[in-house]
């Protein structure tokens, strides 16, 4: 594949993406792929909007994605999802965790939590919708919302012949190996 | 196998695997990881945290006259406080390697400006390295500490934000033990006496003429030839972004080492090509060099000359074409940054902000964010350790025009070891009568909770001496009776303070001291401050909805239909239930 592939994975800082692409960017490099990855946050500890940014391919030249050329955009919240669409690349994919997250200036009371962001998505791009922190619950740990993200996720791309659950046992916290194999078998089948 | 690290692990690894002894830094975005990983090779070095960057340098350059390879880490504009040691060590010279990391903040993702430190090393006289990616960062590190030995000099190693924080494959190595250079007294060396100084310049100017003629002819400044129709000159991450624009039918020349530049290499290459453009970051760094030399290329005419590049801009700048989007009618919020749930500073700046007739001078740190609204009370901000030195200044004005205006200066503890010491010298010292405030939370909290003299630990772990703000104080003559020490989470106490002080004509200091909510708490901290988990919750019956507890801009606290406060964000610090009026918000 001379292609470079774009994934981004976008939320706010707390959420945790980082266990999900240092996974996913394991899985890629022992298939031979270049791989870079950024996280691009601003500088507060909490609350401010992140993404992960991952590109792999034959040989991988900058670091970050540009705008229309992600291939797969995970959204962990709602309107980073709306945030970030005009990275989405023109039939590529958006998998959305129907969660929101107020920022400061909704908190108190300036500006609403926009409304139909779902729809408004829906009507401009291909994209799967669902509950991670309800289906982590439902895996038994809440915790696993990542890994349900990730899930969802590796379907989408539908890269072959990668061991992902080897991956996931390889870097999950020990006695946690099989319910994160089961929370990643939940989160592709919501794609 | 190799891995994937940050550009800022690499340099770690880089040092590690060159034989490297000493590293010394002081925290700042996006450097602050280098020293943090470098602890992970304890065993085989030795690494700290200094009180600023000017100490943190100048420890380096003893470990390096001392016969070790040594190195400082640290921002931008930590260079502009290092400066003084770093433009004479490259008259003296190095004994054992000497590399100081520049990590330089295009964007201004967390810096208060966007300065191009290449321009350090021109006017130092300073070999230049500039990685592009994390092999680089590892590869250049070690060669950085080769070539100042081999040309006895310092090295700046020049980083950005997305080299140090993007990750990139990097093979490692086995560390290489270096045996140390014997100490030899040598006065004519490293005395810098005006004497001394004058063959040491002379020995410099002949200096860049051997690291010139290397430039030329090193193998990091890379000629790739394919069409020669376009040639592109870049360095850095902006290689990678001009690299994956252009693409494969364009010929490169990519810089590794831009001080010597190779001169002589960049005007055979401008001859082979027919268009030449120059792709960098912030300055024109490279483009004035071959403006000097008469070499005509196509460069900040058309690339920004601020703000971080990528390749959408590199892209628009040289093809004129916007990237195809997904566009949308609606708009995402912003998500600002703000104090966080349960911050000490909160109860602070809300305090601060009803006194009237107050300018407030205000300090590099999480407490900048005093500044947002709804508590907006931080007048200025601009440098480390510059608030109470900038307050001292303001108040003195005011009193001698005889304006009513009173001048209240915050800095944060680490800052204070930084450079805000010095500034309340010269208060104590030269009769200014602001109120410096010392926002102690126990820990250097913006870069995400280094130690610092004040914590009573060490970079590496160790048990350390522990400064003792108050006697400090004391010590550099503020009389005992004008030093209040304050919980910023008891509102009244914090009030009563600030009274007191703004009402003395001399000079005053209040220690506010509680820990960082987010820090992992020390022994020592437990014992001192009452750190049991509570929450706070809001009594809907009483509550009238007039929006005072939200006058403090806590994370926590939404606003609803009905007003909340969020369980799984509340600390309990019950800043908001001391502004409740109504007496609705009850600790659960």
């Amino acid at each position: 594949m001379s292609q470079v592939k774009n994934i981004l994975l976008v939320g706010v800082g707390g959420q945790g993406t980082i266990l999900a692409s240092k996974i996913l960017s394991e899985g890629l490099i022992e298939s031979g792929y270049d791989v870079k990855m950024s996280e691009i946050h601003g500088m507060s500890q909490r609350g401010g909007n992140v993404s992960t940014q991952i590109r792999f391919g034959e040989k991988v030249y900058s670091p970050i994605v540009g705008k229309g050329e992600a291939d797969i955009i995970v959204a962990f919240e709602k309107m980073e999802a709306l945030r970030w669409v005009e990275y989405l690349k023109d039939g590529g994919k958006m998998v959305i965790n129907d969660f929101e997250i107020p920022s400061v200036p909704i908190l108190m009371g300036a500006v609403e939590y926009p409304k139909g962001i779902l729809e408004e998505l829906a009507s401009k791009v291909d994209i799967s919708v669902f509950e991670a922190g309800k289906i982590a619950e439902k895996v038994g740990n809440s915790k696993t919302m990542n890994i349900v993200l990730l899930g969802a996720l590796i379907k989408a791309m539908k890269i072959e012949g990668i061991d992902w659950e080897a991956v996931i046992r390889k870097n999950v916290k020990k006695g946690f190996e099989d319910i994160n194999i089961k929370a990643f078998r939940m989160g592709s089948e919501q794609v | 196998m190799k891995q994937l690290m940050t550009g800022n692990e690499a340099v770690a690894r880089g040092a590690y695997e060159a034989g490297l002894t000493f590293a010394s830094a002081y925290p700042g975005t996006p450097s602050t990881e280098i020293l943090e990983n470098m602890v992970k090779y304890k065993d085989d070095l030795y690494c700290e945290w200094a009180p600023n960057e000017k100490v943190a340098i100048e420890a380096a350059i003893g470990a390096s006259i001392a016969g070790a390879r040594s190195m400082a880490a640290m921002k931008h504009v930590g260079v502009n406080v290092a400066a003084d040691p770093l433009f004479t060590f490259a008259y003296t010279g190095v004994t054992g390697g000497f590399v100081l990391v520049s990590a330089d903040d295009p964007g201004m993702h967390s810096s208060q400006n966007e300065q191009d430190n290449r321009n350090y090393a021109t006017a130092a006289r300073l070999l230049m390295l500039e990685p592009s990616n994390s092999q680089e960062a590892k590869d250049f590190m070690k060669l950085g500490l080769e070539l100042s030995e081999r040309f006895d000099t310092p090295v700046l190693l020049r980083m950005t934000t997305r080299v140090c924080h993007s990750k990139s494959l990097v093979e490692l190595n086995d560390r290489e033990e270096k045996e140390i250079v014997k100490y030899k007294k040598n006065i004519a060396k490293f005395v810098a006496t005006p004497a001394n100084g004058k063959v040491m310049r002379k020995n410099l100017i002949d200096r860049i003429k051997n690291m010139e003629a290397y430039s030329n002819t090193c193998e990091i400044n890379k000629v790739e030839y394919n069409d020669t129709k376009v040639g592109v000159i870049s360095s850095g991450v902006a290689y990678q972004y001009a690299r994956e624009v252009f693409g494969d039918n364009t010929s490169y020349l990519k810089l590794g080492m831009t001080f010597p530049m190779p001169m002589d290499k960049i005007k055979e290459f401008a001859s082979k090509v027919d268009k030449l453009y120059v792709v960098e970051e912030m300055d024109p760094y490279i483009e004035n060099h071959l403006r000097m030399a008469g070499i005509d290329c196509i460069g900040k005419e058309i690339i920004p000359e601020m703000d971080e590049l990528n390749t959408d801009i590199v892209r628009k700048a040289v093809f004129g074409t916007d990237a195809e989007t997904i566009k949308s009618d609606m708009e995402a919020v912003v998500r600002p940054p703000s104090l966080c749930a349960g911050c000490p500073h909160r109860g602070f700046f809300y305090t601060l902000s009803k006194k009237k007739n107050v300018m407030i001078t205000g300090d590099i740190g999480c407490y900048t964010l005093g500044s947002a609204p709804p508590l907006s009370a931080i007048d200025t901000c601009i440098c480390m350790g510059g608030s109470i030195s900038a307050g001292h200044g303001a108040s003195k004005v005011f009193e001698r025009e005889g304006i009513d205006t009173k001048v209240v200066s915050v800095i944060g503890d680490s800052t204070f070891f930084h450079t805000g010491i010095n500034s309340l010298m010269d208060v104590v010292y030269n009769k200014g009568c602001n109120v410096s405030v010392i926002l102690d939370n126990r820990i250097t909290g913006m870069t995400g909770h280094q130690e610092n003299p004040g914590t009573g630990f060490t970079l590496m772990g160790e048990e350390a001496a522990e400064v003792n703000i108050e006697l400090l104080c004391q010590a550099i003559g503020m009389k005992k009776e004008n030093i209040y020490v304050v919980n910023p989470l008891n509102l009244k106490e914090t009030s009563d303070a600030l009274d007191e002080a703004l009402e003395k004509d001399e000079a005053t200091v209040i220690i506010a001291k509680w820990p960082c909510i987010l820090k992992k708490f020390t022994d020592q901290d437990k014992k001192d401050f009452d750190l049991s988990p509570k929450k706070c919750e809001i009594d809907q019956d009483k509550c009238t909805k007039c929006k005072l507890c939200m006058k403090t801009g806590c994370p926590a606290i939404q606003f609803g239909e009905s007003i909340k406060i969020d369980a799984a964000s509340c600390t309990g610090c019950g800043v908001c239930m001391q502004v409740c009026p109504f007496d609705a918000i009850k600790e659960v």
